[in-house]
């Protein structure tokens, strides 16, 4: 179980100050709560992205842990590869401390162009713990629509057009397709429900097989929302039910937080320009439609936890 | 002492790869390296190697697990072709920047499209200024041998770069050869044990690798990978000479052959030196002297030793083989970089270039004899009026303008 707040404020930093990432930026928000879970004795894979840029313009690194970046597409693998030459060696005596494995990446570098090499890995059964920063488009390249983008959300390749307005179609729901994987811990997590996502990242690390973790990471550039809301943003999207927080171990599906009383989508949509154009007369459809998706999503999770 | 077994390319670079007993392998199939992975997966599940293989999911996975393996520590191989080695491009870059000696045959096979499973080298030409250290075999035994020397070159302290070792596909792969294999220990002992300096998994000294390099960095990263080529020349002869201590079987940056009084020269790489090696004794038994010059090393290329070879007094024509086309008008990847060798030259031959045997093509020995036959005419008249022939194409099925070559106006 995690500590409380002090315990885990006297653990060391692993990821630093003087990163470049957005003030209010959810992901590197998420990612420090994560890294106080797991300790020293890591080794991080980033895809590019954001969080990649953001903390490793050479010949400066915010991350006092090992870490490699090699491309977009391949965090998954190329952490195959590091948690299997760590095997490879500590069988041999070669290596003799102890590491556990994390491989991060945004929405576009695991739902979309990482997709294959994270289904492989997690087939092929690396002891590793994927860590998805959804933040729901492709913001480092400016904020294009990709597969985690909600309906109706104003991206820059799906923008709120006279004739199309926004993005078309509903997003992928990738946590269920990783459990879909049978690996022995999948769960969906927010920076604004810390203990839950720090007791997510222990269980993950503990799990004795590949493990992922789909974690919300607010963006104010692309959500457009002040960087000060971005905790509240973040609280909204699970108290709306549009981001459940639940587990899914060892096939188990349980819910590790249910809101009070289910709020309205539209208080977690006004808080974001990326959907200003549906309160605008016409936006009202495609509002109902994400409010009935959202609750149709709701309640099959709801079942599958009962 | 050496020991004489029959086995195919495929076999022999299987063979290899136990010998050395990498830490890690990632490989996916392909045709036709295939049989490479197969033959080391039933050394893997037997127990005859310490190697931990990762069965990936395409060969993009294979090359970003290798560089994840070899950022870790531990000396990694892996092997493709063709399509793979294309999907694998993106990363090859990388590996090679990363400074990540990691060794990898390649069964050279076309590249699409229309699809084709049989040989030609578009695949490795396309991988040639990836910064990887390319060396061609043209037996089951220059397989071997390369293999093994290929770790040392990667490894070495002033070098630290990828190396591919290439084979004809079908040709080399499939083809049943005796050669000379060396003993595991004497093997082990040869590759030694990999030691890098910097790694992910050292607890005390954490390290960040693949930052992103801007305006002020990156041109020197990329120097700096251009620096080890010109290094890698003379590591490749010294290990080649401790190879040749150790086996009897010498090597250098390409074979030259019956070429010391040679007028009329062919320069080819892979199996098809082999054919050409009969045209050649054949042309001299007809009292023609023709002569053979195999490049081994492509990458870094040995211009100036090539330049040296080609501008001998008494070489009157020269004819470079491709099993490749770059798609310029002006012929294939070998001819230019031949060419461009021999620009500053003050006397040098006239040399035309010959794009043979895509997608499997069959080159005759009667095609290659003819190829001497061209260079006398070059050598009688000279200059080159058609600098570039396609040898062995249908003049119906590809139109005049391929069957007649480039014309130079």
């Amino acid at each position: 179980m995690p500590g409380t707040l002090k315990d885990l404020s006297r653990r060391p930093s692993l990821l630093t100050a003087g990163h470049r990432l957005c003030a209010g930026c959810g992901a590197p928000i998420a990612i420090r709560q994560l890294l106080l879970a797991a300790g020293t004795g890591l080794v991080i894979s980033n895809a590019t992205g954001c969080v990649e840029v953001g903390t490793t313009i050479y010949p400066q690194t915010a991350w006092n842990v090992s870490w490699i970046h090699s491309a977009f597409e391949n965090a998954a693998a190329t952490m195959s590869g590091v948690e299997t030459a760590y095997r490879s060696l500590k069988k041999q005596g070669k290596v003799r401390a102890d590491f556990r494995f994390v491989a991060l990446g945004g929405d576009g570098g695991t739902y979309d162009i990482g997709f294959q090499a994270l289904s492989g890995a997690v087939e092929r059964g690396h002891r590793m713990v994927y860590v998805c920063y959804d933040n729901g488009a492709y913001m480092n390249t400016g904020i294009q629509r990709s597969s985690a983008t909600p309906l109706g959300a104003d991206t820059t390749t799906s923008p709120a057009g006279t004739r199309i307005p926004g993005k078309p179609g509903h997003r992928k729901d990738l946590t269920a397709i990783m459990a879909a994987h049978d690996v022995p811990y999948v769960a969906q997590a927010s920076p604004s429900h810390w203990q839950d996502l720090v007791a997510k990242m222990e269980k993950a690390l503990a799990a004795d097989g590949p493990a992922f973790l789909n974690v919300l990471a607010p963006c104010p550039r692309g959500w457009r929302h002040e960087s000060s809301e971005t905790i509240e943003v973040a609280r909204l999207a699970v108290d709306t039910c549009f981001w459940p927080l639940y587990e899914v171990a060892k096939g188990a599906w349980r819910l590790t937080y249910r809101p009070g009383k289910k709020k309205p989508l539209d208080e977690w949509l006004k808080l974001q320009g990326r959907f200003a154009h549906l309160f605008r007369p016409g936006g009202e459809a495609i509002r109902q439609e994400l409010q009935a998706w959202v609750d149709r999503k709701w309640a099959e999770l709801v079942a599958r936890c009962a | 002492m050496g020991q004489k077994v029959a086995l195919t390319g495929n076999e022999a670079a299987a063979f290899a790869m136990r010998q050395i007993d990498p830490d890690v392998v990632a490989a996916y199939p392909i045709t036709p390296q295939t049989e490479i992975v197969q033959h080391f997966s039933s050394f893997v599940h037997d127990g005859r190697v310490r190697t931990e293989f990762v069965t990936v999911e395409s060969e993009h996975s294979a090359m970003s697990a290798c560089i994840g393996s070899a950022a870790a520590g531990a000396r990694t191989m892996t092997a493709t072709c063709s399509q793979g080695l294309a999907l694998m491009w993106e990363m090859l870059y990388i590996a090679s920047a990363f400074r990540l000696p990691l060794v990898m045959p390649v069964v050279n096979r076309a590249l699409s499209g229309p699809i084709n499973i049989h040989c030609d080298h578009s695949d490795a030409m396309g991988a040639r200024d990836s910064g990887w250290i390319q060396l061609y075999s043209e037996s089951a035994q220059e397989v071997y041998d390369n293999l093994i020397q290929a770790v040392r070159i990667a490894e070495h302290a002033q070098v630290h770069l990828p190396v591919m070792v290439c084979q004809d596909g079908f040709v080399t792969s499939h083809g049943l050869e005796n050669l000379e294999i060396e003993p595991d220990e004497a093997v082990r002992a040869f590759v030694g044990e990999y030691r890098p300096e910097y790694h992910l998994l050292d607890p005390e000294r954490p390290i960040t690798m693949g930052p992103l390099a801007l305006q002020n960095a990156y041109f020197e990263a990329r120097r700096q990978l251009a620096a080890a080529m010109h290094e890698a020349k003379p590591v490749i002869l010294a290990v080649a000479r401790e190879f040749e201590a150790l086996t009897g079987r010498s090597y250098g940056f390409f074979e030259a052959y019956r070429m010391a009084d040679a007028e009329l020269v062919a320069v080819a790489l892979n199996s098809t030196a082999g054919t050409l090696k009969e045209a050649v004794d054949e042309l001299r038994r007809q009292g023609t002297r023709a002569g053979l010059l195999k490049p081994r090393v492509f990458r870094p290329f040995p211009w100036e030793e090539m330049a040296d070879a080609l501008t001998r007094p008494g070489i009157r024509a020269v004819a470079v083989l491709d099993r490749a086309d770059t798609n310029s008008t002006l012929g294939g990847p070998l001819f230019n970089d031949v060419r461009a060798a021999l620009f500053d030259a003050g006397r040098r031959p006239p040399v035309k270039n010959y794009i043979y045997g895509l997608g499997g093509r069959d080159v005759s020995f009667a095609e290659l004899v003819s190829v001497f036959g061209d260079l006398r005419a070059t050598a009688r008249d000279g200059g080159t009026d058609t600098p570039v022939t396609y040898l062995g194409v249908q003049p119906r099925r590809s139109g005049e303008l391929a069957a007649a070559g480039t014309r130079r106006r």
